[in-house]
């Protein structure tokens, strides 16, 4: 597949702030990456990079086949959506006048408009002032004018901030449905919770570098992080010898239930002699999360990382 | 150009909408037809009195009313945009930085026109019908005259504004430069002139062309030469009564005036980020 996005050795300055590192990127087309990292870790320069909002200082951008702010911006333009991180659309507008007015200028069709409307759940609200809307509507409009002219690539700054959780999952459960259609996305989020049962890879990213990029088994791989026991049973904190046995250090949590972490290569073991264990009733594992790889990515010193690869 | 008239006619529909039109029009008609009415207040008497003074105190009135307008209208253009987060929006979009201020301008624009062009007719025809032994030839003319000057001094703030808009980064700080200009060419200009054509004992065959850089005594000029009874109610147009220019100069001084802010704002937005 061709790449959508290509970053190559890209470096943004401003001034004598760096805003983005010798960056390279590449995006391949029907892929979903997250972009995270801490504020002015370089998000949204990235992103900015990619609309041709901002040239690079060096290096080399390309967007579906060219540099996004020459000449092949204008075609360009009609084939992304973008969701800024701050919009307040005009407020004294309807819904469906804001939505009318952004696919006029994108040059969409206008049934367009309904059915978007409908697509983000706003069909009964499309009448009223956006002025009425609460954050979570406003959000699915800002989606839905994103999703005007069926974009090829879409990105989505911080898309899901203000929004409770059921929300978020509808928000991403639509923008699944896209990207199952062909539809590249990029975005960034802090709720990472919310973002890691879609997400192709992930990227993090530290003061313009990349801490670390891949799919959430890779990033396992690489950060090496133990896989979480949660053991339910009774009197499990006095065996001592057991847990010393196994050279794992127990967590007690409380009388019934201690928890214990377990490096990846030893989970079969482990569990293999705990289900042996008459007073055990009950074994929670949990992998690695996301946040906490990105937790883990983040606070690496950052030489360490230099040469991490995806 | 498409996209250019797609934001022309939202901006105006907005004018519509916040009721902009209709409030410079109410607030043009009722003044202008106070001043038709009262004009001869200050002499002891009530009613129409001449069409001479009647225009030169209209024009007085839109001195001060349309910049001020302009301004009010177009201050928050581009900072206001950008700080609801709908600029960085638009530069997403398949449409230029040129073509968004030109649009923004055609529909602020055609809101000043519309507005001025209701509001002065209004009073114009309420002048005709009242009023006793009006010559309507002449109040046609010069409230034609009156209407597109005023409608092109409007343009001039707008420009202005819309320089103002894209060089600061806060709604609040554009909106004190906008009152610092109108300050600035509606009120400082003319006493600085007043004093140097006071203090000037000879010479000052220049003065007159100082009129021509501010766009507002422009606009005076265009409406107050020709009426004898003028010289005696403004000090500032007299300065231009010995015929030192072509009548033709002080309107193309007012469409330098919008063209050159107008240019410097679109190359200020393209150098923008936002």
């Amino acid at each position: 597949m061709n790449p959508v996005i290509e970053l190559q050795r890209v470096t943004k300055r401003h001034g004598a702030l760096v805003r983005l590192a010798e960056m390279d990127l590449t995006i391949k087309e029907g892929e979903m990456l997250a972009l995270l990292g801490h504020n002015g870790a370089g998000k949204t320069t990235i992103m900015k990079l990619i609309l041709g909002l901002i040239a690079p200082s060096s290096g080399h951008v390309d967007v579906l086949g060219g540099a996004p702010d020459g000449p092949h911006a204008e075609r360009l333009r009609r084939q992304l959506g973008y969701l800024p991180e701050n919009v307040t659309f005009y407020e004294q507008l309807t819904g469906r006048e804001v939505l009318t007015y952004f696919a006029r200028l994108k040059r969409a069709d206008r049934h367009q408009v309904t059915v978007l409307l409908e697509r983000v759940g706003l069909v009964e609200a499309a009448d009223r002032r956006v002025k009425t809307y609460s954050k979570g509507m406003r959000q699915r409009l800002g989606l839905a004018q994103a999703l005007l002219g069926s974009p090829r690539l879409l990105l989505l700054d911080e898309p899901t901030t203000g929004l409770d959780p059921a929300a978020t999952r509808d928000f991403y459960q639509a923008v699944k449905a896209l990207r199952d259609n062909g539809c590249t996305v990029l975005l960034s989020s802090h709720v990472l919770p919310g973002i890691e049962p879609y997400i192709d890879r992930a990227l993090i990213l530290g003061k313009g570098r990349r801490l670390a990029l891949g799919s959430l088994k890779q990033l396992r791989e690489e950060a090496q992080l133990p896989l979480t026991f949660r053991i339910h049973g009774t009197l499990l904190a006095m065996q001592s010898q057991l847990w010393k046995a196994m050279s794992l250090e127990p967590i007690p949590i409380n009388e019934r239930c201690v928890e214990v972490n377990v490096p990846a290569e030893n989970k079969m073991q482990v569990l293999r002699q705990l289900t042996t264990m008459p007073n055990i009733d009950d074994i929670e594992l949990s992998p690695p999360t996301l946040e906490h790889l990105y937790t883990h990515f983040s606070t690496r010193p950052a030489s360490l990382t230099l040469g991490a690869s995806a | 150009m498409k996209a250019m008239f797609i934001v022309a006619a939202k901006e105006f529909q907005d004018g519509l909408r916040n009721r902009w039109v209709l409030a410079i029009t109410v607030i043009l008609a009722v003044l202008a037809m106070g001043i038709a009415y009262f004009g001869a207040a200050a002499s002891g008497g009530l009613g129409f009195t001449s069409l001479a003074t009647t225009l030169v105190s209209l024009s007085t009135l839109a001195v001060f009313l349309i910049p001020l307008i302009a301004l009010m209208l177009a201050y928050d253009a581009v900072v206001g945009e950008q700080e609801a987060g709908t600029l960085l929006l638009l530069l997403t979009y398949p449409i230029s930085r040129s073509a968004l201020m030109f649009g923004k301008f055609f529909g602020h624009g055609m809101i000043l026109a519309v507005a001025t062009l209701l509001g002065f007719g209004i009073a114009g025809m309420v002048i005709a019908l009242g009023a006793e032994g009006v010559p309507l030839i002449q109040l046609t003319v010069g409230l034609a005259r009156l209407i597109a000057s005023s409608v092109l001094l409007g343009w001039v703030f707008l420009a202005f504004a819309y320089l103002i808009s894209v060089t600061v980064t806060e709604k609040a700080r554009a909106a004190g430069l906008a009152l610092g200009v109108w300050f600035l060419f509606v009120l400082v200009f003319d006493l600085v002139l007043l004093a140097l054509l006071v203090g000037v004992k000879q010479g000052g065959d220049w003065l007159p062309y100082l009129m021509l850089l501010n766009p507002t005594d422009s606009f005076r000029l265009i409406n107050l030469s020709g009426f004898d009874s003028t010289q005696l109610e403004s000090g500032i147009a007299a300065i231009a009564q010995q015929g030192a220019f072509h009548s033709a100069w002080p309107p193309l001084a007012m469409l330098v005036w919008v063209v050159v802010p107008l240019l410097l704002a679109v190359r200020r937005f393209h150098r923008h980020t936002a």
